[in-house]
Parts: C-alpha cells; sequence; structure tokens
C-alpha cells in the first residue's frame, strides 16, 4: 500500500521532459522552414526537407507534442493535486504516454515523406488517428477517474478547463477525421465541398479554443495561484468565462470562410459569435492577472510569475485581435496574409508557450524533490530572450500582413492590378528575416531552459510526494 | 433558401442561434451581483492543495458591459444582414450582390480604358506606348507565372519572344489561344517502337537540326518517323501550327533538345496545357495581351520585355 500514499509523479516527469524535447524539436522546424522563406533553397530541393512538408510537422510539433505533452504533464499533476489522491490507474497513464510518443514519432516519418490527409493541423493519416483515438480515451478515463475518485467535495476550477478540453477534443478529433481509407496511408474526407470546410474549420478552430486555450486555461488556474500564492480572483468570473467560453467557441470556426463558397448566413453566425467570445475570453485574463492583486510586487523578482503573467497579457492581445480579424471587412483585408501568422504566434508563442514554460520552471524542481530551479538567474534571461523573439516575431507580421493585404488591393488608375504577387512577396523579405531573428531568439530560449533543467535534475533524485490529506472543511 | 433542404433547416438555424444570444444574456444577468459598499471579499471557503483558494469579487463591471455590447452587436448584426437561417436581412445584402455590384462598378470606370484598344487592330495597339504598358501589367500578373516575368518562358512553357510559335503567331492566332486556352499533347511511343527504333528516331530528330547524333542510327530512325512521326510534324520535320506540332528542325525545343530528353518525349509523349483566360478576363483584356506578345517578336511594335 506503500504507492498508494504518494502521488503518480512518473508520468508527469516523463510528459515535461518530453515538453521540453519537443518544444525544441518543433521550434527548430520552425526557424528552418522560417529560413526557407528567405532562402528558398536551403535544403537543395530535397522533398522531405521542403516548405510544404516541414510546414505541417512544425505544426504538429508544436501544437501536439509540445503543447500536447505540456497539457498531459500540467493536468495529470494538477488533477492529482487538487482531487488529493494518486492517478486513477498508472497502467493507463503510462499507456497514454508511451501512445502518445509513438503517435509523435509516426507524424514525424509520415509527414516528411508526404504521407497527408490534407486538412490543416488534422494532417495525419487514419492509423494515426485511430491511435490517436485511443490514447486520447484512456487519458480521458484516467482523469476523470480521477476525479471520481477525489477526496475532497469540489472540484476546483483548473479542472473544469482540463476536463472541458479533454472532451472536446474527443469530439473534434472524431469528427473532423472521419475518412474513407483507401490504402494504408491514403485516406479520403467523409465530408465534400463546402461541408468538407465547414467541419475543418469547426475542428481547426476548436482546436485552438480547445486544445490551446481551454487546456492552457486549466494550466493557468492552476500555476498562477500557485506561484502568485494567492486566492484566485473571483470564482464568480470563472464560472462565466467558463460556461460563455466553451459554448461561444463551438460557433466561432466560419470565420476561417470568409467570401468563399460557405454560404452567407454560416458567415455571419461565425462573425458575430467570434466577436461575442472576446468578453469570455477576457474574463481567463481577468482572472489570472488580478490574482496577482495584493502580490504586484511578486513581479518584480520572479521571473516565473513574469512567464505566468506575459502570457496571459499575450492570450489577452490575441483574443482581441481575432475577435478584429473575424470581422468580414477586416478579414477582406487580413485573410490569405502573414497578418494571420503573426496572431497565430501570438497566441501560440506568447500564450501556449510562455505559460508552459512558466508552469515547467514551476513544476520541474518539485519533481525532482527541490525547492528551485538550477539558476533562477538564467529563467530570467530565457524570458527576456523570449519576449523579444515574440515581439520581434509578430510585430514583423504584422507588418509584412497589412503590407500584402494592401499592395494585393491596389490598382492604377486603369484598373489593372498595381503589384504582381511576386512583388508583395519581395517586398516582405526584410520582414522574413526579422521574423527568422525572433524565431531564432525564441529557439535559443528553449535551449536555456533545457540546460538549466538538465543541470537542475542531474544529480537529483526523482521523488514522488506523498498524498496531502485534504484540508478540514470550514 | 437555396442553402437549405428544408424550411425546416432555416428556422433550426434561426431558432437556436437566438436562443443563443438570448441565453449568453440571461446567463450573465443571473450571475451579476453589485459589490455591497464597505464590505470585503471573502473566499468560497474551500481549500485545494494545500493553499488554493478563490475569492468571490464580482464580476468586473466594464467586462460585463463588453460582453452585453458584443450580444447586442449580434441582435443588430443579424437583424441586418444574413445569418437567421433564409432571412435575408433589412439590407437584403449578400455576397454575391456585393461582388457583381464591385464588377459592376469597376468595368463602369474602367471599361472605356480598354473598349478603346478593342476598336484597333491587334498591330495597332501594339504600337500603341500606354496599351503595351497595360498589356504588360496584365501580362505580369496572368501570364508571368508560367512564362516568366520576360515572357522567355522556361522548359515547357513557351518562350513568347523569339517569334518561334506553335500554333502560329500571328495576332489572331495569339488571341486565340489567350481566350481558349491550348492543349498539346504529343502520344507516348515507347511502347509501340521500342527500345532500339525510339533510339533511332532520337538521332534522326538530332539530324534534323544538325545536332550531333550517330549517323547509321539517324539512316535507320528516317523511316520510322516518316511513317509515325510525320503525321503531326510533317515529312520535313518543320511541325504544324493546326496541330500544335512543333518544328524540329530549327533549333527551338521546349523540353529540351538532348538525347535523352528526346528520347524520354518518345517513350511518354508531352502534355503541355495552357488555361483558357476569355471568361475569366473578357475579349478587353485579351485583345491588349494578344497585342502585348505579338508585339514582344515584333520590332515594329515590340517592347524590350522587364528583364
Amino acid at each position: 500500500m506503500q504507492e498508494q500514499t504518494t502521488y503518480n509523479y512518473k508520468v508527469v516527469r516523463q510528459f515535461a521532459i518530453m515538453t521540453l524535447v519537443w518544444g525544441i524539436v518543433g521550434m527548430t522546424v520552425g526557424v528552418l522552414i522560417a529560413a526557407q522563406l528567405l532562402w528558398p533553397d536551403l535544403t537543395y530541393g530535397i522533398p522531405w526537407l521542403s516548405y510544404g512538408r516541414l510546414r505541417p510537422l512544425h505544426t504538429n510539433a508544436v501544437i501536439f507534442a509540445f503543447g500536447g505533452s505540456a497539457l498531459f504533464a500540467t493536468s495529470y499533476y494538477a488533477v492529482q493535486r487538487t482531487c488529493h489522491t494518486r492517478l486513477f490507474s498508472d497502467a493507463l497513464a503510462s499507456f497514454t504516454f508511451w501512445g502518445w510518443q509513438v503517435i509523435i514519432v509516426l507524424a514525424a516519418i509520415t509527414l516528411p515523406a508526404g504521407i497527408t490527409t490534407g486538412k490543416e493541423y488534422a494532417e495525419l493519416e487514419w492509423p494515426i488517428d485511430i491511435l490517436i483515438a485511443v490514447v486520447w480515451v484512456a487519458y480521458a478515463i484516467v482523469f476523470f477517474g480521477t476525479i471520481a475518485k477525489r477526496k475532497v467535495a469540489h472540484i476546483y476550477v483548473a479542472n473544469w478547463f482540463f476536463g472541458g478540453f479533454i472532451l472536446t477534443v474527443a469530439l473534434l478529433h472524431i469528427v473532423n477525421s472521419a475518412e474513407i481509407p483507401v490504402t494504408l496511408w491514403k485516406s479520403y474526407s467523409a465530408y465534400a465541398g463546402a461541408q468538407d470546410a465547414m467541419v475543418q474549420w469547426w475542428y481547426g478552430h476548436n482546436a485552438v479554443g480547445f486544445f490551446l486555450t481551454a487546456g492552457f486555461l486549466g494550466m493557468m488556474y492552476y500555476f498562477v495561484p500557485k506561484q502568485a500564492g494567492r486566492p484566485v480572483y473571483s470564482y464568480r468570473l470563472s464560472v462565466v468565462h467558463f460556461w460563455a467560453l466553451i459554448f461561444t467557441y463551438m460557433w466561432a470556426g466560419p470565420h476561417h470562410l470568409h467570401y468563399t463558397a460557405l454560404p452567407d448566413w454560416a458567415q455571419s453566425i461565425g462573425m458575430v459569435f467570434s466577436l461575442i467570445l472576446l468578453a469570455p475570453s477576457w474574463g481567463g485574463m481577468i482572472n489570472g492577472i488580478m490574482t496577482l492583486s495584493g502580490a504586484w510586487h511578486k513581479l518584480r523578482t520572479d521571473p516565473i510569475l513574469k512567464f505566468l503573467i506575459t502570457s496571459l497579457s499575450f492570450y489577452g492581445m490575441s483574443t482581441f485581435e481575432g475577435p478584429m480579424m473575424s470581422i468580414k471587412t477586416v478579414n477582406s483585408l487580413s485573410h490569405y496574409t502573414d497578418w494571420t501568422i503573426g496572431h497565430v504566434h501570438s497566441g501560440a508563442l506568447g500564450w501556449v508557450a510562455m505559460i508552459s514554460i512558466g508552469s515547467l520552471y514551476y513544476l520541474i524542481p518539485r519533481l525532482f524533490g527541490r525547492t528551485e530551479m538550477f539558476s533562477v538567474r538564467l529563467i530570467t534571461v530565457h524570458f527576456w530572450v523570449a519576449t523579444i523573439g515574440v515581439v520581434l516575431y509578430i510585430a514583423a507580421m504584422w507588418i509584412a500582413g497589412v503590407m500584402q493585404g494592401l499592395m494585393w488591393r491596389a490598382v492604377n488608375p486603369d484598373g489593372t492590378l498595381q503589384y504582381t504577387f511576386v512583388e508583395s512577396v519581395k517586398s516582405t523579405y526584410p520582414f522574413y528575416a526579422i521574423r527568422l531573428l525572433g524565431g531564432t531568439m525564441y529557439l535559443s530560449g528553449m535551449f536555456i531552459m533545457a540546460y538549466n533543467t538538465w543541470k537542475t535534475v542531474v544529480g537529483s533524485k526523482a521523488v514522488d510526494a506523498p498524498v496531502l490529506q485534504p484540508a478540514a472543511a470550514h | 433558401m437555396s442553402d437549405f433542404t428544408s424550411e425546416f433547416w432555416s428556422l433550426y438555424i434561426a431558432v437556436i442561434t437566438v436562443v443563443s444570444i438570448i441565453g449568453c444574456g440571461v446567463f450573465l444577468r443571473s450571475l451579476s451581483v453589485k459589490r455591497v459598499p464597505g464590505s470585503t471579499v471573502e473566499t468560497m471557503g474551500h481549500v485545494w492543495d494545500g493553499d488554493l483558494e478563490e475569492y468571490n469579487n464580482p464580476l468586473p463591471k466594464w467586462w460585463m458591459w463588453l460582453f452585453y455590447i458584443t450580444l447586442v452587436f449580434a441582435a443588430i448584426y443579424l437583424t441586418l444582414y444574413p445569418g437567421l437561417g433564409s432571412y435575408k436581412g433589412v439590407f437584403g445584402w449578400t455576397s454575391r450582390g456585393q461582388y457583381e455590384a464591385e464588377e459592376a462598378k469597376a468595368d463602369a470606370r474602367f471599361g472605356p480604358i480598354f473598349d478603346k484598344y478593342l476598336k484597333m487592330p491587334i498591330t495597332e495597339v501594339a504600337a500603341d506606348p500606354a496599351a503595351r504598358e497595360m498589356g504588360q501589367r496584365l501580362f505580369l500578373n496572368y501570364c508571368a507565372q508560367c512564362h516568366a516575368s520576360d515572357a522567355r518562358g522556361s522548359r515547357g512553357f513557351p518562350n513568347l519572344t523569339d517569334n518561334d510559335w506553335l500554333y502560329g503567331g500571328d495576332p489572331e492566332t495569339i488571341q486565340t489561344t489567350i481566350m481558349n486556352g491550348r492543349n498539346g499533347m504529343m502520344p507516348p511511343l515507347g511502347a509501340t517502337l521500342g527500345e532500339e527504333k525510339t533510339r533511332d528516331v532520337a538521332n534522326y530528330v538530332l539530324s534534323l537540326s544538325g545536332r550531333p547524333h550517330d549517323d547509321l542510327r539517324a539512316a535507320r530512325g528516317k523511316a520510322t518517323f516518316e511513317t509515325i512521326c510525320a503525321a503531326c510534324h510533317g515529312p520535313d520535320g518543320k511541325g504544324n501550327h493546326a496541330l500544335g506540332a512543333p518544328n524540329l528542325t530549327d533549333g527551338t525545343w521546349l523540353y529540351g533538345g538532348g538525347e535523352s530528353t528526346i528520347i524520354e518525349t518518345i517513350n511518354k509523349g508531352r502534355n503541355g496545357h495552357m488555361p483558357a483566360h476569355g471568361e475569366f478576363l473578357g475579349p478587353a483584356k485579351v485583345h491588349l495581351l494578344a497585342a502585348y506578345v505579338w508585339g514582344l517578336s515584333h520590332t515594329g511594335g515590340g517592347t524590350t520585355p522587364a528583364q
């Protein structure tokens, strides 16, 4: 019965370390393809190193390998600690770890080989899709099993968000990946035409909403109050913004299909619900940042809090930008430009990666029986390198995107287009260079983190903390 | 209505949308409380993991207003624009309608500029500097992707500056080519001829333009050429504009004129496709483009292509 008295930190450690590894891999591929935009012949025309194959590898690696591992690590950690019980099943938890790693490795082989469904953020072919579904169901069993055997009456807010994320991602993945296999590595979508596009972007936008937002808000609700040492600002606000967020996100997908064959009514509804989404999104930012009230001074000295709070600022910024870009008039300028890439990265690097990095800096020492990382100074260095990197990246893409949009619509007095497409590409070069610099800085921050983690972990002993008795009810 | 298979789905969308927007407002209102002045905010009294607690601050007022404003905006927008099922909205706006209106406006504004040239013969248009500039701008946007910005083409895409034509280079033929597109097809002959005969024919083809070749093979290939290839390329190998069959004697090669490339061409055949632009660009722009392209190889009206 000895093992029953500790938390299962083993699976958390595994996912935490792999978060770092996949973060470096995914961002390295990102830097490579950013460089390819500057130097198209960089990889000598080798097919499996071509931009078209590496770009989905980059997105899959950072979203599902890096982000996914971070979510597994933090949700397994938080759910045990806030339920005051060990994970529901060690075997299933271990299965989710190895299963998820196998999926990632299969993605890393098949995508460069050119095996793809062609659906953005859902490129993996049907055998891998099935494996994802199986692992995800196991994840749900472990997570909700742990909630079911909790030793406290109330379910902590972080777990609502993790739970919502797990349930919805299962739904999204299974519906969008419905496909008819032709051979072992080729399938066709079960949907056709505008319906296929709508299902794809219902999935695509909710992948952002539930994988990259709800899941990471769960992370925020555990690690921000922990690191700040302050109670969450408002329970009431968390109730309102949780239900409003998960309800409203479901409607927003059509804004990816403005001015397409999608019927007008669907585009309008997608747009208005994207705007309604602004307040529910900001609810999370307010609750996180205001949790710091009474402890603002900690921001000056605590680089982990810097990461967490800055991530919330980027979250607020990109969830303002998103609804604005969903307005048809704005979208007619921004769509298909690099502005979209800038928007995505202010969310991905600024929010998702920074909240994960902050949480990992909190988590890693505790998983290895230490109170803090090997070097707090290096966390500060990482913070500044990463922040400047993101700002360079998104500022460059904003300017590039608006410039492209304006160039594409500019006409001469005779009605002919003022610029050819390739002229807009040429004008984007300086901004591609700045983006590459920003991305490289962000990646180098990850290497600083890897060094810091290495020094923290080596020589330390993996420690599984004993299960904490719930506080006596007042 | 055409978007819906039955009135039911239109109603379904409309009802569910309206209920959702109103529901958000009702939900927000049901959870809003006023802060009692002078009171202190208490925690909820639950503790997790040693020290995790929650205050129960009221919803920030400005945030609630932001939420309400977006709901009101949604209601107004969906009244004015299509969204609630097959309801057309007060403005009766459609994206197709907007597109057609913008197109009509552009036609009214720019149409006369183009129509002026439509009435002139292509050779005259080609001599007009302003028309050439417009033609070049159109060329750079619609043609340069394949034929390159200097119009010199690339492998598989004809050079338009050398006055060597697959389908003929008089102004009207160029115009027809742009309007209707072209499908160039050379059938694969590898299976029919076999390896030896293919090599023989290839050497004969090399000999036609005076390239280094194997005399013995060329002599053997001549007979095959005359029975099979001549049907399209002519007995003298000078090609046939009516079929788009290239002249094989002039040293101009679309896919390459080395022995191995010629063998590949004979073996596997070739498929060249130039898309039709008539419907997309309209006759006036095609007229300008034809003049520009014709001018490229006719110094009288020609211009130096952009390098």
